[in-house]
């Protein structure tokens, strides 16, 4: 619009706008370079170079032909849907704890962060050892109070050893989305409440008719978020049980790595394009609504 | 009465959620001033607490601890580089992007959002083989490349959106007096951006400080290892000595949550606004 206006005015404060314009162009590009840079080196690359090792088509059968890959790719929506859902549920129920008005509530939300603040490493191998069947302390505790000779096996059962790991990836990922839940209903007038209080509405018809609606969109959109990144935990699984005992917990995130480290880079590939499917739409949505929000 | 009904009903939620949250961290702690007996025990508190562990880690006498401070020296470096690299790669983009209108700017910050939405463990694989390609592996060069590219998305969405947020009249101001665009970056928007960047810089610095998988993946040697994977290794015996590794975890999980602590307020409503949008 200056550039505009001042062109019409002298020649000479045009010859300063338009060299202005190319400068903000040279350096809008060079700023941008960096990045560009290390996009294309650490992202664009690698990517186009997998997919053209995933276009062998002999990956995918010998993928399908194996059974710890069906397996896997159950175990995966399983995770999914239980980690994700139970964890909303969960965060949904506790936003509602934490938006309450006392000091001592405040106080408690600083430590209900910390398994987000810290590190995962040193706590899933604290739950490792905590869960150990034989000396980890639930179940030497259980034996201490309950007489309870041979607690249950957390990491050696198969089935809970998976719902371990869930637990782990909850343990961790909690906070966050409370923290966002939390920041949702703050945002909610209070006025709201306190008419529908006179007008005698109880706290489940509160919920239903004044918090749900004002949070179904976060909710929706943080499930989805979450989701996507559920699909990519490693650690949970990876650091707590290794997808065992003998390969039966893996998920999509851990089976790759393992395909890679026994020398099968091809499988490895396949197994990351086989999810993306399911990824791509779901990244695609977010980075509209992201890019959109932003606007 | 009411009231104290209340009161009863909010600690009786409270009691579960905080032994669920604490235990983990609770046993972390109790086992890092544990003797091998009571650890073996699986006791709630030693009988005999100790310090000795902590001497074991810091004089590095156990098998596993050889490299401990040149691996805690490792964690820092990376830490550190990653988070500086990132703060002037997005700062960068992120002016360009925002206030400059850079030509292609928009697809940039696509691609770059959809690098972040992606999740990292599904870019290791074709990461770890271009490093191979490029002949970078084993290097700490590699893991502080990688983790660069997987922090600066985030980093430059949340600077582009600060960025949005500054009043356009101050650039317009500054362009009719003839301000360059080097200008308008360093006197206008460096020092307007300085909150956003020290949440940017903290959010580099502890992803590259808490990663695991890239590490993992990209170093070998035990003398290029970060600490985080220095711990990892400890899996690799059954009859691994626990309260030793508890320890070394303990000192490693500090810095982080001392940092998070310290910058509490901006960095939850930082890093939380920029997550989700509504």
């Amino acid at each position: 619009m200056t550039a505009a206006t001042m062109a019409t005015s002298t020649p000479a404060s045009a010859d300063a706008t338009s060299g202005q314009a190319r400068d903000r162009v040279f350096w809008g590009v060079l700023m941008l370079a960096p990045y560009i840079l290390v996009f294309a080196v650490m992202v664009a690359y690698p990517v186009a170079y997998g997919l053209w090792i995933g276009l062998n088509f002999e990956s995918y059968k010998a993928l399908f032909a194996d059974p710890i890959f069906l397996r896997t790719v159950v175990n995966t929506i399983i995770f999914l849907f239980v980690a994700v859902n139970l964890k909303f549920l969960i965060a949904l129920f506790l936003s509602g704890f934490f938006v309450q008005q006392r000091a001592w509530v405040r106080f408690m939300l600083v430590l209900f962060i910390l398994p987000w603040a810290v590190p995962s490493i040193p706590t899933i191998l604290s739950f490792r050892v905590m869960l150990n069947p034989e000396n980890g302390m639930i179940n030497q505790q259980l034996f201490q109070w309950f007489g309870i000779m041979e607690g249950p096996g957390w990491l050696t059962d198969p089935t809970l050893a998976f719902a371990s790991s869930i637990l782990v990836h909850i343990w961790k990922s909690l906070p966050f989305w409370t923290l966002i839940l939390v920041t949702g209903r703050l945002a909610i007038a209070q006025d709201l409440y306190e008419a529908a209080s006179v007008d005698g509405a109880n706290k489940w018809q509160q919920f239903r008719f004044i918090t749900w609606p004002s949070l179904a969109t976060l909710y929706v959109t943080s499930t989805l978020l979450s989701m996507i990144w559920t699909l990519g935990d490693f650690n949970s699984v990876y650091l707590l049980t290794g997808g065992g005992p003998g390969d039966l917990n893996h998920v999509l995130a851990t089976l790759g790595i393992r395909y890679m480290r026994n020398n099968n880079l091809d499988l490895g590939i396949a197994s990351i394009i086989v999810a993306m499917p399911l990824i791509l739409p779901m990244v695609w949505f977010m980075v509209k609504r992201l890019s959109k929000g932003a606007e | 009465m009411k009231r104290l009904l209340d009161e009863g009903k909010l600690i009786l939620i409270a009691i579960p959620v905080l032994i669920w949250t604490l235990l983990p961290i609770y046993h972390l702690f109790v086992l890092s001033i544990s003797n091998q007996e009571s650890m073996l025990a699986g006791k709630l508190w030693p009988d005999q607490p100790t310090l000795q562990n902590f001497q074991i880690v810091f004089k590095q006498q156990h098998y596993y601890l050889t490299n401990f401070w040149l691996q805690l020296f490792n964690s820092f470096l990376i830490a550190i580089t990653t988070g500086l690299l990132t703060l002037f790669i997005a700062t960068c983009a992120a002016f360009a992007i925002s206030r400059l209108k850079a030509p292609g700017g928009r697809s940039i910050m696509n691609f770059a959002l959809a690098t972040y939405l992606i999740p990292a463990a599904f870019l290791a694989i074709p990461m770890y083989k271009a490093m191979g390609t490029f002949g970078l592996l084993n290097t700490r060069t590699a893991l502080i490349l990688a983790m660069v590219a997987l922090a600066s998305p985030y980093a430059i969405w949340v600077l582009k959106q600060a960025s949005d947020k500054l009043p356009k009249e101050l650039d317009e101001a500054a362009i009719m007096d003839g301000a360059t665009s080097l200008q308008l970056f360093r006197m206008v928007y460096l020092p307007l951006m300085k909150p956003s960047m020290v949440v940017i810089g903290i959010y580099a610095l502890l992803l590259a400080w808490n990663e695991y998988l890239y590490a993992f993946l990209l170093l070998s040697s035990e003398k290029e290892l970060p600490l985080a994977v220095g711990l990892g290794l400890f899996l690799s015996a059954d009859d691994a000595p626990w309260n030793l590794l508890m320890t070394a975890g303990l000192i490693y999980a500090i810095p982080p949550a001392v940092i998070y602590y310290g910058f509490r307020n901006n960095m939850v409503s930082g890093l939380t606004a920029g997550a989700v949008k509504s």
